[in-house]
């Protein structure tokens, strides 16, 4: 069976290992690009937010494709997210297209069907629950070296002497945790990619901004659509620290409970759980102006609606903690060089602000 | 005399107004309603809040400055649920904060939680809290609820019996048809309360189509039971409660006779993104003419009349050739 997957940041590496290891054909949706998101705008209701749109786009390129099976995950709201699946399916279908949809519910709403939802994966490939659960955990050992390694990066770029030199070696990590197939050799591969990220030449005796990436799960994690935000960032020698990574937050959804902080800090402020991390971009705020960071970019699909409500309340976190914050709203005619603009700005009011307290 | 509280008259205005009005005239309060939206409160409103809000929060903001010097207390629930399933969309969840943050000067809020489950009881012990803060005693509160909750009833009744709210509201007289015996081609006209029956909103869409002997049928206009039914036409609920009605009703309409259907839709609202392409779809599927009306704070009358009208012209003419 030819199966596919959503895209995000880099998660693909290691949901195609999870797929191949379960006896099919794992159809990894390309990198997303104008094509695919003109692909999800022509057919995507003109107001959804544009993680729906790429989505959508990136669905259509995987059928192309000859794909069977398309696995994605619900939710429960109160966002859109969690309807998302139902109405891709729907409009795919309305197009003609003859293929399975299974959509996974998270598995405290009703563990029966998560269990026979994976039965659905597992059986046709002859693959059986214990071996499932082995090539699960080594799948989640991929993600989080995959997690990892970015975190590395994030930090080192900012210092790198050769503009650039960083994002390479990135891919070339990439590469090799891709190529390794058992935990021995994902572990050997998380192990060199972090000699190869060390080994850039840095600068020496410098500090860095530090800047706080927050905002919607689905633009945060991919380049794509944020513009390369945190490349561009680095480049300009900025370290930015993100809020979310899909290890965290598969960690917080399912069974964990790490998000109480955050959830503390936000209540003076929002006091109530509005969907989507809209509560945390004003704990995170809080918590990043705590740590001294010096400042935090949020990142929001146009329309987004908590984002929208966490952006209302925003200024007056930024005022009382002292930490300024820039919002940008991304849509697919957000173009990089008005991103750029903006951030060099921001950076400039930021080195400002720094030099003012150094005097 | 009594302290004055204030209600914003958008937004769950339609839907609990009488409710809350009779609550707290029981005890012994002046309820002062903002007055009808019109260009200063949207100007107010666009003012205070961030551009990509919907019209709607927009319009709210407009109608809390509109009381903010007026009364000694606003009343701004925190709207989360009705039915202990489906939540209000997440700008109403955030709504007393988004209020607090954006508005300076205000008097003191109510901003009491409501998060009711499936009973009734949930009702009375949220009014309890609320009276509690107001200082009020037990009966009193009780004799309050009461006597609102049967104002409720009153006028979910009336509604359903194709009264339109701004009539027991504003006391308007409306002319708006719903009658089939009076001929005419039938439509269903679908959107969030605030939405559909507020002209400012919706540019006069009732009046309008009672101009062009259309009749109007409503989400309202359905009891909640019927509307209930249609939920399994989804493999989920939708997470929000007023696009869940939306939703259901054209489910529900599109088994009636009806002639066409025209969701009124807020610019950028994210509920409705979804909603609508469902609305879209299924009304493709049954054959039925469909018209999306997108508002926003520049809309204008004039165009959304001629889209209006070459739709009614289009129905009728399907109409006569059947
Ligand atoms: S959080 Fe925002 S972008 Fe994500 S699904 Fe919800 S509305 Fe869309
Ligand atoms: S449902 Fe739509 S129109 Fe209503 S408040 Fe939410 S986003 Fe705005």
């Amino acid at each position: 069976m030819k199966v596919s997957f959503p895209h995000m940041g880099t998660s693909h590496i290691a949901f195609k290992h999870l797929i191949e290891h379960l006896g099919h054909e794992a159809v990894v949706p390309p990198n997303p690009s104008k094509r695919t998101l003109s692909l999800g705008v022509q057919h995507s209701p003109e107001f959804a937010c544009i993680p729906f749109k790429i989505l959508l786009g990136s669905y259509l390129e995987v059928l192309e494709q000859g794909t069977d099976m398309i696995i994605s995950s619900g939710g429960v709201g109160p966002c859109r997210a969690g309807i998302y699946g139902l109405l891709h399916e729907k409009i795919l279908k309305s197009l003609g297209y003859d293929f399975e949809m299974l959509i996974f519910e998270p598995p405290l709403r009703g563990v029966g069907d998560f269990i026979s939802k994976i039965g659905r994966v597992i059986k046709p490939g002859g693959v059986g629950w214990i071996e499932f659960i082995r090539v699960f955990k080594i799948t989640w050992k991929k993600l989080l070296a995959l997690d990892e390694t970015e975190i590395l990066s994030h930090r080192i770029r900012p210092y790198e002497i050769t503009k650039g030199e960083t994002s390479r070696i990135f891919d070339q990590c990439l590469y090799l945790i891709d190529q390794a197939q058992t935990q021995g050799e994902i572990e050997e591969a998380k192990i060199e990619s972090e000699r190869k990220l060390n080994a850039i030449k840095q600068k020496e005796g410098y500090t860095p901004l530090k800047v706080g990436i927050i905002g919607e799960i689905y633009v945060v994690l991919e380049p794509f659509i944020n513009l390369d935000i945190e490349k561009t960032f680095g480049e300009m020698g900025v370290e930015t620290h993100r809020s979310i990574y899909l290890t965290d937050w598969t960690r917080d959804n399912t069974v964990f409970d790490g998000e109480k902080n955050i959830k503390k800090a936000a209540e003076p402020h929002l006091n109530q759980l509005i969907g989507g991390h809209g509560i945390n971009s004003i704990g995170e705020t809080i918590l990043y102006a705590k740590n001294g960071f010096d400042g935090v970019v949020q990142l929001a699909p146009f329309t987004c609606i908590p984002e929208i409500v966490a952006k209302s309340i925003l200024p007056e976190v930024s005022k009382k903690f002292n930490i300024p914050v820039m919002t940008i709203f991304l849509d697919e005619q957000t173009g990089k060089a008005g991103v750029q603009t903006r951030v060099e700005a921001f950076v400039d009011l930021l080195e400002h602000k720094r030099r003012g307290k150094g005097a | 005399m009594g302290k004055t509280i204030g209600l914003p008259s958008t937004l769950t205005y339609y839907s609990y107004f009488p409710f809350w009005n009779k609550f707290f005239s029981a005890l012994n309060y002046e309820v002062v309603a903002s007055p009808a939206s019109s260009k200063q409160i949207i100007d107010w409103g666009v003012k205070e809040t961030v551009n990509d809000a919907c019209i709607p929060i927009k319009l709210f903001h407009g109608h809390v400055i509109a009381l903010r010097d007026k009364v000694d207390y606003l009343f701004i629930p925190r709207m989360v649920s009705v039915d202990g399933k489906a939540t209000f969309c997440p700008k109403f969840l955030g709504l007393p904060d988004m209020v607090r943050a954006s508005i300076d000067g205000l008097p003191e809020i109510i901003d009491q939680r409501i998060e009711l489950k499936r009973n009734t009881h949930g009702l009375l012990a949220t009014c309890y809290k609320i009276g509690a803060a107001l200082k009020e005693n037990y009966i009193n509160i009780v004799n309050a609820y009461r006597k609102a909750y049967i104002a409720h009833f009153q006028y979910r009744s009336q509604l359903i019996n194709g009264v339109l709210p701004g009539e027991i509201l504003h006391d308007q007289t409306l002319n708006v048809r719903n009658s089939r015996t009076m001929g005419g081609i039938n439509l269903a006209v679908l959107g969030y309360p605030y939405e559909v029956y507020d002209p400012y909103i919706s540019v006069n869409l009732l009046q309008n189509l009672a101009a062009m002997k259309v009749n109007v049928w409503t989400a309202e206009m359905v009891p909640d039971a019927i509307l209930a039914k249609y939920r399994y036409k989804l493999s989920k609920d939708l997470f929000w409660h007023y696009s869940n009605k939306v939703l259901w009703a054209c489910y529900y309409y599109l088994k009636q006779p009806i002639d066409g259907i025209v969701h009124v839709s807020a610019f950028g609202c994210g509920p409705d993104s979804i909603v609508d392409k469902l609305m879209e779809l299924e009304t493709k599927a049954h054959n039925v003419p469909f018209i999306t009306l997108t508002i926003d704070e520049h809309t204008g009358e004039a165009g959304v009349l001629t889209r209006l009208e070459a739709f009614v012209d289009m129905v009728s003419y399907r109409r006569e050739r059947k």
